[in-house]
C-alpha cells in the first residue's frame, strides 16, 4: 500500500471533523472520497499533506509512518497536493508558480524542461499564459495550474482536492480526463469530490464519507451502481 | 482534443498587445529609454548618480538644502532611514511579516554601541559595530522563534510589544542607563587623508569656499558629511545583498510564503524557518542602523527610540511601496527629508502623514512605487475592467 490511513481522528477544537476513518490507496490506483459538504474530505485531505495536526490514528507512507511530519518534508517523500481552491500564488506568472511546484526537488535544474513540457502537453492553455499573473486568469484555468504545480515535484501519491468546484461542466469533463492521463502516466492519485458521479466514474475504489465518518466503501463502480448511494449522492438517475 | 479544447484564435491574436502593455507598466517610459541605452553610457550614467550622491553634502544645492539644519547631518538622518527601510522590507515587502516593533531592533543595535562602547566596557568601534549587528540578529531570533508561529494580526501585536518592551528595559535597567541614556558613544575611527572644498551659494551662484573645508576622513562633531558617506557605502552594499537575497531561491521562498503560506508549505517550503531567516536578515539590518545612529550622536537614552519611530519606519516602507527596493528608499527619503526641508511642517508631521496616508490609501493603495508583481496584477485587472467595460457597452 502507498498510503495507509489507520483510526484518523482530528479536531477543529472541540469540534471532531474526523471520528475514527481508515482506508488505504493502492500504489498505481485512483481512490476517491466522497461527500457532503463538512462530512470532513478537505479535513482528511490538510492532514495527508500536513496542515491539519492529528489527535489519533496514524498516516503511513510508503511503509513510513509520517503522522506528525510537517507539511513541507512530506513534499520530498512523493506526497503533492493541488489544494482546495486552487491557493496558486496570484502575484507569480505561471511559469513561476509551477518553478515553486519543483522547489523541494534537488535535481529541478536538469528536469526542468521536461517537467515544464509535460505540464504543457497536459495542460496546453497553461503554455499560452505562461507569461500571465495567475491571479488573472480564469477559475479553470487556475485550476489546471494547481493541478500542473502539484505535478511539477514528481509526485507517487497526488492529492487533488475538488478540482471540479466552481467550473463549468464542460471544463470538469476535461479536467477528469487528463486526471485519468495523469494516473496512466503512473501517478497514484486519492481524489476529493463533491460531483461524485464523475469521480466514481473513474476511481478504482471509493469511500464514502459523512460527518466524519467513512459509512461506506467499495470499488468505484459497485458504489455508483448501489441505490442508497445513488439516491444520495448521484441525484437519483445518472 | 487539444486543439478543441483552446480557443487558439481569440487569445492568440490577444496575447502580444497584452504582452507588450504589461512590459510597459512593469518599466514605465524612462525605464523602457533607460534600458535601451548602450552597457557603457549605463555604466557611466550609475556611476555619475552614485558621484553624485555622495557629493551631495559638498554641492549644498540650493533647492535641496535644509535652511535650518546642517544639511549633511540632514542627509545622514535620510541615509539611515534608507537602510531602516531596506531591512524592514525583507520582513514587510518580502515575507509579509507586519512588525510594528522594528524601533526594537534600531534601539538594540544603538544600545550594543553604547553600552559595550562606553557604559560597560570600551571596545573598540571595529568590534562594536559587528557586535552590535551580530547580538541584533539574535535578538530578531529570539523574537521570532516563539512569535512567528502566530499569524497576521497577533504577529502586528506581539512585535509592537517587543518595541515597548525594548525601550522600558532600557528605561529601568541601571546597566543600561536609565532615562539618563548613555553619553560618550565611541565614533567611528578618524583617518585624516585630505581636505575637500565645499561649494557655496550666493543665491544661484555657486562658488568653492576653500575656507570651508570637509576633512576627508573625519568623524566630528561639526562636519557631518563623513557620518552620511558611511551611511551611503553601508547602503550599498546592503542594496547588494538585498539584490542576491531576492533573485535566489530565499527570494522565491519569501515571496510564496508571502502570497499564501500553506499552499508554500504543500510547495515543500519550510515557511517557518524562511520567516526567521526574514526576521533576523531585518533585524540585522535594523541594528547596524541602529549602530550607526548611536556613535554618530554619541548620546542615546530611551527617549531616542518611541513607538513612533517605528510607526514612521512603516509609513516609509508602505508610503514607497513595500517590496520594491526602491520603492522603500523613496519612501524613507520622503519621511525622513521633508520634514527637515520645510521647517514649521515638522510639528505638524503626524497630521499632514495622517493625510498623505489616507490620500495614498485612496488613490495609490500599493505605495508610489511597488513592486512589480503588484502593478503586474493590477495592469492586467484594468484590462480585464476595460475589456468587460467593452462587452458592456457593445
Amino acid at each position: 500500500m502507498l498510503l495507509e490511513v489507520e483510526g484518523l481522528c482530528v479536531n477543529y477544537g472541540r469540534i471532531e471533523a474526523i471520528r475514527d476513518i481508515s482506508f488505504s490507496v493502492e500504489e498505481g490506483s485512483v481512490v476517491t472520497l466522497i461527500g457532503a459538504n463538512g462530512a470532513g474530505k478537505t479535513t482528511t485531505m490538510k492532514t495527508l499533506s500536513g496542515l491539519r495536526k492529528v489527535r489519533a490514528g496514524t498516516v503511513a507512507f510508503a511503509g513510513k509512518d509520517i503522522t506528525t511530519m510537517p507539511s513541507h518534508a512530506r513534499v520530498p517523500l512523493g506526497i503533492s497536493q493541488s489544494p482546495e481552491g486552487r491557493r496558486i500564488f496570484p502575484g507569480m506568472s505561471v511559469v513561476e508558480n509551477l518553478d515553486m511546484g519543483a522547489y523541494a526537488r534537488p535535481d529541478r535544474a536538469k528536469t526542468r524542461t521536461a517537467d515544464l513540457e509535460r505540464v504543457f502537453t497536459l495542460f496546453p492553455r497553461l503554455q499560452e499564459r505562461r507569461d500571465q499573473a495567475a491571479g488573472t486568469m480564469s477559475g479553470g484555468e487556475q485550476q489546471m495550474l494547481a493541478i500542473g504545480r502539484a505535478l511539477m515535484s514528481r509526485p507517487k501519491l497526488l492529492l487533488l482536492d475538488e478540482p471540479s468546484m466552481g467550473l463549468a461542466p464542460k471544463l470538469i469533463q476535461q479536467i477528469f480526463a487528463i486526471i485519468t492521463d495523469i494516473r496512466e502516466q503512473g501517478t497514484t492519485i486519492l481524489l476529493v469530490e463533491q460531483n461524485a458521479a464523475q469521480a466514481l466514474r473513474i476511481a478504482d475504489r471509493a469511500y464514502i464519507l459523512e460527518t466524519g465518518e467513512v459509512v461506506r466503501e467499495g470499488s468505484g463502480r459497485e458504489l455508483a451502481a448501489d441505490d442508497s448511494v445513488r439516491a444520495a449522492y448521484l441525484g437519483g438517475d445518472v | 482534443m487539444t486543439d478543441k479544447t483552446t480557443p487558439a484564435g481569440a487569445t492568440a491574436a490577444r496575447k502580444p498587445a497584452a504582452a507588450q502593455k504589461r512590459r510597459g507598466w512593469d518599466r514605465g517610459a524612462l525605464g523602457r529609454r533607460l534600458g535601451a541605452l548602450p552597457t557603457p553610457v549605463k555604466v557611466l550614467l550609475m556611476a555619475l548618480l552614485v558621484l553624485l550622491l555622495y557629493a551631495l553634502p559638498l554641492l549644498d544645492l540650493p533647492i535641496l538644502s535644509t535652511p535650518d539644519t546642517d544639511f549633511g547631518a540632514v542627509l545622514f538622518t535620510v541615509a539611515s532611514y534608507v537602510l531602516v527601510a531596506l531591512g524592514l522590507n525583507v520582513v514587510l515587502g518580502y515575507a509579509g511579516l507586519l512588525d510594528l516593533g522594528y524601533v526594537g531592533f534600531y534601539a538594540v543595535g544603538a544600545y550594543t554601541v553604547a553600552v559595550l562602547g562606553s557604559f560597560q566596557a570600551q571596545l573598540s568601534w571595529w568590534m562594536l559595530i559587528p557586535l552590535a549587528v551580530i547580538i541584533t540578529t539574535i535578538s530578531g531570533v529570539l523574537l521570532g522563534a516563539p512569535t512567528l508561529r502566530v499569524r497576521g494580526d497577533y504577529l502586528a501585536i506581539v512585535t509592537l510589544g517587543f518595541g515597548e518592551i525594548i525601550r522600558l528595559t532600557a528605561l529601568n535597567s541601571a546597566w543600561l542607563g536609565e532615562a539618563r541614556g548613555i553619553t560618550k558613544i565611541p565614533r567611528p575611527p578618524s583617518l585624516e587623508l585630505f581636505e575637500i572644498p565645499n561649494l557655496s551659494w550666493d543665491g544661484f551662484t555657486a562658488f568653492v569656499d576653500l575656507d570651508n573645508t570637509t576633512k576627508f576622513l573625519v568623524f566630528g562633531v561639526a562636519d557631518q558629511a563623513p557620518y552620511y558617506w558611511l551611511a551611503l557605502t553601508l547602503i550599498f552594499l546592503v542594496l547588494g545583498a538585498d539584490r542576491m537575497l531576492r533573485l535566489s531561491r530565499i527570494g522565491r521562498a519569501w515571496e510564496a510564503t508571502r502570497e499564501d503560506e500553506d499552499a508554500a508549505e504543500l510547495m515543500g517550503v519550510p515557511t517557518f524557518r524562511f520567516k526567521l531567516l526574514a526576521f533576523a536578515t531585518g533585524a540585522f539590518i535594523g541594528g547596524l542602523s541602529g549602530a550607526l545612529f548611536a556613535s554618530r550622536q554619541g548620546f542615546i537614552n530611551p527617549i531616542s527610540f518611541p513607538l513612533l519611530l517605528s510607526i514612521l519606519f512603516l509609513a516609509a516602507v508602505v508610503v514607497g511601496g513595500a517590496g520594491n527596493r526602491w520603492g522603500v528608499i523613496l519612501g524613507a527619503a520622503v519621511v525622513a527629508y521633508l520634514p527637515e526641508r520645510f521647517r514649521g511642517f515638522e510639528e505638524w508631521r503626524l497630521l499632514v502623514f495622517g493625510l498623505a496616508l489616507l490620500l495614498l490609501a485612496n488613490f495609490r493603495p500599493q505605495g508610489l512605487l511597488p513592486p512589480r508583481r503588484t502593478r503586474r496584477v493590477q495592469a492586467v485587472e484594468e484590462e480585464l475592467d476595460a475589456l468587460e467595460e467593452g462587452t458592456a457597452r457593445a
